[in-house]
This record gives structure tokens, sequence and C-alpha cells, in this order.
């Protein structure tokens, strides 16, 4: 197929992204008057230090986007922002019902968090000059996954939360190690693949259509389903799992485009489920309660699934108001189950419309990765917009009852610091692959091409549609 | 609080959700409008004086480098005005001849990047010479090859002049 694509000479935007921000911020502030109206009958007395201070951040992270990547995409930072804001102002409401207020709340601690991942955010913007030098470190990349991903099973730092063996404790700290050894692992994996894609899409015998890789180049990918099983077995993190297998098994598919790569990971995940389902008890409990959660047996042992349910039900199309609903009936009603805490006080007009952010945030990341020109940056941000996709799926597709509940959190919303600093933190890397996609061509910057005589293109840009 | 305040309060924000949403769809606009893709069509002709027909090709351009050319010019009544990768990784990409010409190469920051181990960063350009459009290595490693013969310094190319880069083959185009 040939193609071409001339782009219009890019604007930068920002201050587009400084209007939207702003307006993200406003109507945050407008969901927290909201809350404490309802709940207390008051204005929050912090409304204008915290709205300040929430405002003053994220103006801050913009002038670092000015300032270092002023190409960057301007609808992510406050996609990001809202979605951050709604997670804390829900989290604050279940505070509100349990009595927790001040500084021992979780919406301090969650505003902490925030604070401290945007600065991180801002400094990997800082630091990470070009997404390229990423690609140098693709070994050391997957050595820090792996470790990350296993540090939980070490004997003393390692705890048990839950059944889940996913935290790791240092002394008043505590952490999800699994949420950043994601990131490392999509660095790890744009690393790998765009290496030996060549292998791995052109060697084969042709079976009833297919094309099927030969059996020395499986390796990979049944490395990364032990690694999943391993998850799975020795941390019980369904969720965990079931994103690393499924974001290696899409990367792969793209890097190669080979639909074999896709039933053959299909072929493994069912395999592996199976297995799963035979041998763990508490995936067998998943299922019954994905498939009637509303059962005697089902409301014995946990009614979490139904009383969500229940909860956006109760909301309807309008919702009952923030502050005006009981979402803190459910178990865990500000982490794995805020998409239905929202639900039930936004009404399916409220959570469609966050959902569309979602939608928005990945389609900017799947953008950045067609206009992005080198192959190691398109399969970066293809995998780190894929992972955040996937995991939106996984997450409210398990509250919803689509599929089973597997415990993940819900990107920007959620409670939980590491996995709000691992979400900045990718944001942050997708604003530095953007804002490279988006540069238009060196065309009187000389400084860039000091040793041709004339400045080299142009107004074209061929964007590879791999 | 009065019930419709709060009332007022509750559907506003939801209604200044969808505000955000579509604000933020109205940005993106640019991204569907803003690119055109044409298939098969080159669709703009440079505004660059065409060669008269009948020249010779014993007459070369008068490029610098040009007596190095290892292969004559054939003659062609129009100059070329894109560029089509027809064998290896990005094989059926085209691109048009713009005035600043094309940079090839591995280095993102190429018009054409190719994604070959075979090309350097900066492996070869394409310029606008004073009577035609011309070739340039730019110190490769494994060398360009225009029609089956390394290029040395600067030579002039035309409509079906073949180059091979690594693994890539490109064409010129009219």
């Amino acid at each position: 197929m040939t193609t071409t694509v001339r782009t219009v000479i890019p604007k930068t935007r920002r201050n587009v992204e400084l209007v939207l921000l702003i307006l993200a911020v406003g109507i945050v502030l407008l969901a927290w008057v909201s809350v404490d109206l309802g709940v207390r009958e008051t204005v929050p007395a912090q409304l204008l230090t915290v709205g300040g201070g929430l405002l003053g951040l994220t103006v801050a992270f913009h002038l670092v986007l000015r300032w270092k990547a002023s190409y960057a995409d301007p609808v992510m930072l406050p996609i990001a922002t809202l979605l951050n804001g709604f997670g804390l102002v829900m989290i604050h409401r279940i505070d509100l019902s349990q009595g927790h207020t001040g500084l021992n709340s979780d919406a301090a601690r969650q505003l902490v968090w925030t604070a401290l991942s945007v600065v991180v955010a801002a400094v990997v913007i800082l630091v990470v000059k070009d997404h390229r030098i990423l690609r140098r470190k693709t070994f050391t990349a997957m050595a820090a996954g792996l470790v990350l991903l296993l540090l939980p099973l070490l004997p003393v730092i390692g705890t048990t939360v839950l059944g889940s063996r996913i935290w790791i404790r240092l002394g008043p700290l505590s952490f999800q190690p699994g949420e950043i050894a994601k990131l490392a692992l999509t660095i790890f994996f744009a690393g790998y693949l765009v290496q030996s894609r060549d292998v791995l899409s052109l060697a084969g015998r042709k079976v009833l259509g297919f094309t099927f890789p030969r059996g020395r180049d499986l390796g990979p990918i049944l490395i990364a389903w032990l690694v999943s099983i391993a998850v799975l077995v020795f941390e019980k993190d369904l969720g965990s799992s079931l994103l690393f297998f499924g974001l290696f098994v899409g990367m792969l598919y793209v890097a190669t485009e080979r639909v074999s790569w896709i039933a053959i990971g299909l072929v493994l995940f069912a395999g592996g489920s199976y297995l799963a389902y035979r041998l763990f008890g508490h995936v067998q409990q998943r299922v019954q309660f994905w498939i009637d959660p509303f059962s005697a047996e089902s409301l014995r042992q946990s009614d979490q699934l139904a009383k969500g349910l229940m909860g956006m039900a109760a909301g309807g199309l309008f919702g009952t108001g923030l502050g005006q609903g009981r979402p803190w009936l459910v178990a865990f009603a500000d982490s794995d189950f805020i998409f239905p805490s929202l639900g039930e006080e936004l009404g399916l007009f409220g959570v469609f419309a966050l959902l569309a952010l979602y939608a928005l945030f990945v389609e900017r990341g799947l953008r950045t990765a067609l206009g992005v020109r080198d192959g190691f940056g398109k399969l970066l941000a293809l995998g780190l917009s894929f992972s955040v996709a996937l995991q939106v799926f996984v997450v409210i597709g398990g509250v919803t009852r689509v599929i089973p509940l597997t415990g993940l959190t819900t990107p920007f919303m959620s409670l939980g610091g590491s996995a709000l600093l691992a979400n900045w933190t990718l944001m942050a890397l997708l604003l530095r692959i953007s804002d490279q996609a988006r540069r238009p061509l060196p065309e009187e910057d000389d400084a860039r091409t000091p040793d041709l005589p004339e400045a080299i293109a142009t107004d074209t840009e061929v964007v590879v549609l791999r | 609080m009065s019930e419709l305040t709060l009332t007022l309060i509750r559907l506003g924000l939801l209604l200044l959700l969808w505000v955000f949403v579509f604000s933020v769809t109205t940005v993106l606009r640019s991204d569907l409008y803003g690119t055109q893709i044409s298939r098969r069509v080159l669709s703009k002709r440079q505004p660059e004086p065409r060669r008269s027909p009948g020249r010779q090709p014993a007459q070369p351009p008068a490029a610098k480098d040009a007596a190095e050319a290892p292969r004559p010019v054939r003659p062609g009544p129009r100059l070329p005005t894109g560029l089509v990768v027809t064998e290896g990784q990005l094989a059926g990409t085209s691109l048009p001849l713009g005035r600043g010409g094309v940079l090839i190469g591995r280095s993102p920051e190429c018009t054409l990047v190719l994604d070959d181990e075979f090309s350097s960063g900066r492996h070869a350009r394409i310029f606008p010479g004073p009577d035609g459009w011309l070739v340039e290595d730019l110190g490769s490693r494994n060398g360009t090859f225009l029609g089956g013969q390394k290029l040395v310094g600067t030579a002039p190319v035309a409509i079906g002049s073949v180059l091979r880069i690594g693994r890539t083959t490109l064409e010129l185009r009219g």
C-alpha cells in the first residue's frame, strides 16, 4: 500500500492545554464542593489552599512542558488531572462517611502522593530528554522489571495483604513494586521486539493460512507466559498476571503483524486460565462471583460485587449526586471499587464521561505511536497506552461483571500511591515521545544539522503505518 | 443548603464534565483534518524548472562531482517528483521530493527513516542541484548504490534511477 501522509505544520497548543487544565481543576473543585455540601452542608474550609495547590502543581508541570517538551500532546495532562482529581474527591467522600478528617485521612495521603507523582513526572520529562536513550537500557529494564515483580516474594520486606503478596514494606512505607515493574517491562518489550521482530515475523511455516513461528522463536512468549504464571501462583495476583501477559502479546502482535501470535497467546492464556481455575480456590471463587453474584452461596462469601452493582443501579442515569449516595457500603469503595462509587453518585452520564476521557487518553497514546518516527518509540508508546487501556478494561470489566473481578487499580483514580506514581510516570514518557512525534522536522534549526550545508526537509513527513 | 442548589450543582457538574470531554475532542479535530492522505498519487508538482526535453545524456548537469557519476542519466522528459521504496521494510512507502530535498537514514531526524541495520544514521541525501536532482552519500558505512554501482560523492539522478541503501531499494518516480 502506497500511502503518503502530509502533515500540516504542527502547533504546540500549549495555551489550549493551560485552558483545559484550569477547566479540569475547576470541575474537580466543584465536585469537592458538591461532596461537602451533600455530606456536611458546608463549603470545604481548605478549598482555596488545596485547590490553589492542585492548580499550582499542575500548572508547574505545564510550565515544565512549555520549557522542555513544547510540542508534547496538549490534552493528556488535563485529562490525567481531571481523573486524578475525581479519584481524590471520591476518596475524600469515603473518608467523610467513615469520619476520617484532616491529615489522618486517606485523601490527605493520596494528595501527598499526587504531589509526589507530579514532581516525579516532571523530573522524568527533564531527565529523559529523548526517549531513545531508554532503548540502550533494554536489558537493564528487563532485570529491573523482573526484580521488582518478584520483590514481594522476598521473606522480610514482602507482605501478604488480603491473600495477595504484592506489597513490600519498609518501616512505615509500603509500596507495590509491580506497578513500576509494568513500566520497566514495557520498555524492555519495546527494545527487545524492535530488535527481533524480523526473525519473529518472517521465519516460520504456513499452516491453515497462518504463518506460525519456528519452535525456537517461541522462547520469549513462553518465558513471558511462565513469568505471568509465576506471579499468579506465588503472589496470587490475577490482575497483574493478566496485564503482563496481555501487554506482551499485544506488543508482539503490533511488532510482527502476525495474527498467529495472537492465536498462540490466546491458546496459552486459555490453558493457563484453565489450569489456574482447576488448581486455585480463589480463582474458582472469582469465577463463581462473576457468573452469579446474587446467589446465596456467593453472597455468603462476598457481597462486594453484588453491592457494587446495586450501587450503580441506585445511581441510575444522573446519579444520586456527590455526597448523597451510600458508596461506603461496598468494601474497598475507594480503591478497587472506586468506579462503582462514582457510578452511584455521578450516574451513567458521569461515568461515561470518565470512560470517554480514558478512551481519549489512550487514543492520544496510539496517535503518538503512529506519529513518532522510530520503531522503538512506536512500540513504547503503543505498549504504554495499551497497558492503560487493558488495565481500565480489566478493572471496569471486573466491577461491571463483564469478566471475573481481578484486583487491578483504576489508573489515576484508585487509592494507592504506587499506582499513581507509575501512571504519572507513564504519562510523562508518553508526553516525551509525543513531543518527538509532533515536533516539526528541523528546517531552519541548523544547530541540529551542523554538517549539512542546506537545511534538510521540509514540510513532508512519512508516517510509516506498520 | 436547599435541595434546588444541590440539584443544580449535581447537574451542572455532569454538564461541565461533558463540556470538558467535548473541548478535548475539539482540540483533537486538527488530527483528523490536519493531514492529507493521498494514495499512489503524488498530487503536487514541485515548482521547479523542468529540464527541456531532448537534452543529451552526454552532458550531465553541471554539478561539481558530476564527472564521477558511474551511470549516465537517462534522458527523461521530466524531473523526478517522488521517491518510492520498492524493497525493504518500508516497501510501498512513497514521499514527494520537496524543495529542501530528502535525507535518508536511520536517525529519526531523517525525512525517510529506515529501520534497516545496514544503513547509517545519516546515510544519503537527495537534493536539488542547479540542473536536476542529485544524490550524495553522506559517508555511510555500507555505501549507497546507484543502479548497482557504489556511489562516490555526488551523482545526478533521474526518473527510474534505482538507489539501494542497506536492504532498502528506492526508485525515483516522475
